[in-house]
């Protein structure tokens, strides 16, 4: 008679709890630290503007999360972003499309890139950072090419803005964008948590071979990662550009270490098969604050690049050293 | 012991003329077997001599070069392991393809999750699960939640095993099950894989242990150098002759 017993390590999941726990804890601790440094962070309206970039970094996290707990990795997400807010440029202010439409189609258009992405890595066998490497320079020439280097304006479609600015609540500042983003964490987290999807993703991570062999399609659940990924960097491209009202065609670079630094802060494993949606939001809260409170503390430039960083190597060591322990 | 009279049954799996190459390198050479039903099959040969390669082959894994493979009289061709499962085989492979972070349920379910809706359906897998676990004789306790990667080694055994036989199937070959177990969980191992047998499903067992192999086979099918030099009865041979077989392909007093 064969006896499963209850004995042995600490189960995965309080592994994975402590480490969010940690994150919370640190949260906290910079968030008490930069309120003494400035009298201006604690603030409404410095925290507003926290919320809003956390939307941005903490949307292009959400897809990166199942990336990197599918084992892959996604470094397009940066200048893919900037990508699709031009495209909503050229949909909106170009093509002269309704908002609805410019906004529906450049998000479709992030979904595109992930597709592409996930297209080469499984179907072409690209490594996924070489791969989404050579997205990112693709999209971020692109942005340029498509924009003439310049700005697109929301001339004809003022309301755009309001996607992102719109006061949910009246005569508070609980911007729509954040409701947005509210909207797509409990979203991704049903999905990664409950269905098919978010199984695969943590079972490809975990043993790719083993995966294939119990009969799953893992080529064409890469695809859909991937894929899905991209929508969430569509939505946040679109968030950027209506928070600006307008599409900026330069930047996007270092997004995707942000975006990365929040995911792997959050306790997923670069090495795939473990994670969670509250820790990657942790790990994005903590990135956004950190990047904030760097500014408002007049930390020049050069400095905050340093100290983001440094956060992002920290945090990967301690998940080397969370693999060594388990 | 429940194998029954071999004119009165025709086997559940037969192979033909089966023929494997890696490039240059043929692995497999005109291979026929054929697996009955209430039977321990064991599957026996050196170190390379092709046993993996030929479960491979009817699992869907490796596409053949040329043979024939028949089910139950029918012929059939796999191309994938989701294809043979649709027939009833399951195979539990050598490195037994289990993920380390999901936990014993989420493993058996694996590529075959129930579902209400867009939601997994938890309570039944786990239900189900249970169930499985339990027809095996398989204490559990409220454990099935438990990730594969704090087992040991014959728990995690048994987990690929519960997980090939949730299915319906018919067919269950275990490649080298025991070879990295320990005394006592060898023979938990064993007597489960007899008792897949007794339950009617077809069993084929490869081993390397002639200990193993007399314990549990009705049948001993042996591979030399890919080429299939004898399937007999285990009663009609001994331990010597089935080490000869391995080692040298042929045996005294026992036509292949
Ligand atoms: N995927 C493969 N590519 C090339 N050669 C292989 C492959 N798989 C197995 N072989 C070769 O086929 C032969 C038989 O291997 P295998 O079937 O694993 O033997 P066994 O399981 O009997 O030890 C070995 O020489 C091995 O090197
Ligand atoms: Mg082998």
């Amino acid at each position: 008679m064969t006896t499963i017993s209850l004995k042995n390590r600490i189960p995965a999941k309080i592994s994975g709890s402590l480490q969010q726990l940690f994150a919370f804890g640190s949260l906290i601790v910079i968030l008490v630290f930069f309120s003494f440094a400035s009298p201006y962070f604690f603030t409404t309206s410095n925290l507003v503007g926290i919320l809003m970039a956390a939307t941005v970094t903490g949307i292009l996290a959400l897809g990166t999360t199942f990336v990197i707990i599918a084992g892959g990795i996604d470094l397009s997400i940066g200048t893919g972003m900037i990508l699709c807010g031009v495209m909503t440029g050229v949909f909106q202010t170009y093509w002269g499309w309704p908002v609805w439409a410019g906004v529906l189609g450049a998000v479709l258009f992030g979904g595109l890139i992930g597709f592409v992405n996930g297209f080469n890595i499984s179907v072409l066998g690209i490594p996924p950072f070489i791969a989404t490497l050579g997205m990112m320079l693709v999209a971020s020439g692109l942005s340029l090419v498509i924009s003439g280097t310049k700005p697109i304006y929301f001339k004809e479609h003022p309301e755009f803005q309001l996607l992102m600015n719109y006061s949910v609540i009246p005569g508070m500042r609980f911007p729509l964008g954040v409701l947005i983003f509210l909207i797509l964490i409990v979203v991704a987290a049903v999905i990664l948590a409950k269905t098919i999807l978010g199984r695969y993703a943590y079972s490809i991570g975990s043993n790719e071979a083993a995966t294939e062999l119990s009969g799953v399609n893992v080529a064409k659940w890469k695809i859909i990662i991937y894929s899905m990924a991209g929508l969430f960097v569509g939505i946040a491209g679109v968030l950027a550009a209506s928070r600006l009202s307008s599409a900026q065609p330069v930047g996007g670079m270092g997004l995707e270490l942000e975006a990365i630094a929040a995911v792997v802060i959050g306790g997923t494993s670069l090495q795939g098969g473990k994670g969670s949606i509250v820790g990657t939001m942790i790990g994005a809260l903590i990135v956004a604050v950190l990047t904030n409170g760097l500014r408002v503390t007049a930390v020049p430039q050069e400095w905050q690049s340093v100290v983001v960083g440094c956060v992002i190597l920290v945090a990967v060591y301690m998940d080397i050293l969370r693999r060594k322990r388990a | 012991m429940s194998w029954k009279d071999p004119l009165m049954q025709a086997p559940f799996l037969e192979l033909r003329g089966i023929n494997k190459s890696f490039g240059a390198v043929q692995v497999l050479r005109d291979v026929a077997m054929s697996v009955r039903a209430g039977e321990v099959t064991a599957l026996v040969g050196d170190n390379g001599a092709g046993k993996s390669t030929l479960v491979k082959c009817v699992g869907g894994i490796h596409p053949m070069d040329s043979g024939e493979m028949f089910i139950n009289g029918s012929e059939v061709h796999v191309h994938s392991p989701r294809e043979a499962a649709q027939l009833g085989i399951e195979i539990v492979y050598q490195d037994l393809a289990l993920c380390d972070n999901l936990d014993i349920v989420q493993n058996m379910f694996l590529g075959r999750e129930r579902t209400s809706g867009w939601v997994l359906n938890e309570p039944e897998m786990e239900q189900l699960a249970r169930k499985t676990l339990d027809s095996l004789a398989v204490r559990t306790v409220s454990t099935v939640r438990q990730p594969v990667s704090s087992l040991s080694g014959g728990q995690r055994q048994t987990v690929a095993i519960a997980k090939a036989v949730l299915w319906n199937s018919k067919l269950v070959i275990l490649d080298e099950p025991t070879a990295a177990l320990g005394v006592a969980q060898t023979a938990q191992v064993l007597e489960l894989v007899r008792a897949l047998a007794d339950n009617g499903l077809a069993v084929v067992l490869i081993s390397h242990n002639m200990n193993d192999v007399f314990a549990v086979s009705d049948r001993i099918a042996a591979l030399y150098l890919g080429q299939m030099v004898a399937q007999v009865k285990t009663t009609d041979v001994t331990h010597a002759q089935v080490v000869e077989l391995i080692t040298s392909g042929k045996s005294e007093g026992q036509q292949a």
